[in-house]
């Protein structure tokens, strides 16, 4: 549904003598197939935005190709905007009017008739549990009411892909839990889905597929499943006060420990087998006279995947 | 067909916005209704040595005046409006439709010029308790003549916000056009009142023409060359500027 082929955009900054380059996307290549929820997952300024805008036809590419449900993104960005729908980051409401006037406005500029568009506005207001407000101005609506306008707004025309911008970014746990209900639902009814977030729980629950963006390259693709199995073994984190330098030291060079990693507030194993080596590791820290607060063993997580990659964690950004 | 679809439903939003901040409709008039008020009734007096006799005839010469400097003045600022619905995401939730490009800039300008033309329409009736009088018919064509002006501006502006899309820069660089604009143009006080070598200079302003063609409607001559003139040269500009802004909308946004 999605075919993308080194796709390349830089952004110059400044004037005159002073410029300076930013390469937001740097050959990405990736493939979505129909009715999939393709999950783009990246620190902020990764080029999430930016290649989902190249996508869109909001954005001219400065190299790659992209096929998008069968419209050739260069050729013909016409057929390519009848086709998808996208919900950028920031949200568009306007305060001063109503959900059902910017659903009616938003399908007719897709060239949708009068009729057919009040129509499909009622139907969109329905599905997504906005009847109720339908008349209030926007600026009466919480975060994740205004939400859920963006996005009916994105789907009103019926497109076969739908782009969210991190769409529950700001969102409480409970309507972020509904939004993924309605992005499932919509991948069940056929759609395809290419979501942009840096949170690691949503890429994991939601995303069928997920791609790691950093600095404007892909650095990892596929299911959840299987990037954190690519991270082999178990996880032992290890709590201390200070003393990480010397741990890592001591740590450092046992075949038991395949990866280290030190953070702030302490130390990150990764091992073949926790179990046997927990009581190692705890023996060699006691042995070095470290006092360390707690010591852990999970499972690698998608933020295991994302270190093991680039060398930094996503989460304490 | 599609283009002129397209530009109505840009247009009916516009005005849909308009109609719902009432307080940018209201500011828009404090200004030329307090000059109608306290500033016009000094004019009898200045405005004898060009043989206005009456309050009539003083706000025949005014009014117009005003009714330029606020299609002109408020024209101008309708680039900011642009820029920060182009920052907003209001613009981009439009490009990502298959809209006509043209028509997102074109249903803009014409929902500015409907309100200016609206706020026209109420200066001239504040004014008629004192005396104002003026020919229908000649009171329409000025109404184009003012329409077609406060077009000319705010294409001119949304061309200058598409070369300079930052708010700060974007304000003197307006005020450096629009105030030498405005100044040579008599819009206060007819240049009748003027040296000679001033009146010379003005006579390189297109503003001048369309000030004075605007006035003379307003004063029952229609005959007057700045009519024919002043409507000609407002009909280029107009036309040029749009094309510009068109143009400029175009390249930016893709
Ligand atoms: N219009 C622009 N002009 C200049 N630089 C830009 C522009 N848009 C993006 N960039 C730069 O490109 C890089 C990628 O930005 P992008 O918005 O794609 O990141 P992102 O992954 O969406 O980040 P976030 O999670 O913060 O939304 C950043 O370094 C950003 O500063
Ligand atoms: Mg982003």
């Amino acid at each position: 549904m999605i075919e993308v082929k080194g796709l390349r955009k830089s952004f110059t900054l400044g004037k005159r003598r002073k410029t300076r380059t930013v390469e937001a996307v740097r050959g990405v290549d990736l493939s979505v197939a129909e009715g999939e929820i393709f999950g783009f997952l990246g620190p902020n300024g990764a080029g999430k935005t930016t290649t989902a805008r190249i996508l869109c036809t909001l954005l001219e590419p400065d190299d790659g190709e992209a096929v998008i449900a069968g419209a050739d993104l260069r050729k013909d960005p016409g057929a390519v905007r009848t086709k998808v729908g996208y919900v950028p980051q920031g949200g568009t409401t306007t305060d001063e009017v109503t959900a059902r006037e910017e659903l009616v406005l938003q399908a007719r500029m897709y060239g949708i008739g009068k009729a057919e568009a009040i129509e499909r506005a009622e139907q969109a207001l329905a599905a997504f549990e906005l009847t109720e407000f339908a008349d209030r101005q926007c600026r009466t609506y919480s975060g994740g009411q205004r939400r859920r306008v963006d996005i009916a707004m994105g789907i009103i025309h019926e497109p076969k892909v739908l782009f969210l911008d991190e769409p529950t970014t700001g969102l409480d746990p409970q309507s972020r839990a509904h939004l993924w209900d309605e992005v499932r639902r919509l991948r069940d009814a056929g759609m395809t889905v290419f979501l942009t977030t840096h949170y690691l729980e949503e890429a994991d629950a939601l995303c069928d597929r997920i791609a790691i963006i950093d600095h404007g390259e892909i650095v990892a693709l596929g299911t959840p499943t299987e990037l954190k199995h690519g991270v082999a073994g178990d996880v032992v984190t290890v709590g201390l006060n200070g003393s990480g330098p010397k741990a890592a030291e001591l740590l450092d060079g046992h075949d038991y420990v395949r990866k280290l990693e030190l953070g702030e507030d302490g130390l990150r194993l990764y091992v073949d087998d926790g179990t046997t080596a927990m009581p190692q590791i705890m023996r060699v820290l006691d042995a070095g006279e470290i006092h360390f607060d707690t010591v852990e063993l999970h499972r690698p997580s998608l933020d295991d995947v994302f270190l093991i990659k680039t060398g930094r964690s996503l989460r304490d950004k | 067909m599609k283009f002129l679809r397209d530009t109505w439903l840009v247009f009916t939003r516009q005005m849909l916005l308009v109609w719902r901040t009432p307080a940018r409709l209201v500011i828009g008039f404090v200004q030329p209704v307090a000059y109608l008020v306290l500033f016009a009734p000094l004019l009898k007096t200045a405005l004898a040595p060009t043989g206005a006799q009456t309050y009539a005839d003083a706000y025949r010469v005014y009014v117009p005046g005003l009714l330029v400097v606020l299609v002109l003045l408020s024209g101008f600022f309708a680039g900011f409006g642009l820029l920060g619905e182009l920052r907003s995401g209001v613009i981009e939730r439009s490009r990502v439709t298959p809209v006509s490009r043209t028509a997102l800039i074109l249903g803009r300008a014409f929902s500015e010029v409907v309100t200016l033309m609206g706020q026209a329409v109420v200066i001239t009736v504040v004014a008629l308790p004192f005396g104002l009088t003026v020919h229908l018919g000649w009171l329409m064509l000025a109404y184009l003549m003012l329409a077609l002006m406060a077009l000319m501006a705010c294409a001119l502006s949304y061309a200058m916000a598409m070369l300079i899309p930052s708010p700060a820069a974007l304000g003197p660089l307006i005020n450096s056009v629009s105030q030498p604009l405005s100044l040579l143009s008599g819009v206060l006080l007819p240049l009748s009142l003027a040296p000679g070598w001033l009146v010379a200079i003005a006579e390189w302003n297109p503003i001048y023409w369309t000030t004075n063609g605007t006035r003379s409607l307003f004063t029952g001559n229609p005959g007057d060359v700045s009519v024919w003139a002043g409507m000609l040269i407002v009909i280029a500009l107009a036309a040029l500027t749009v094309t510009w802004a068109t143009r400029m909308f175009a390249r930016q946004v893709r």
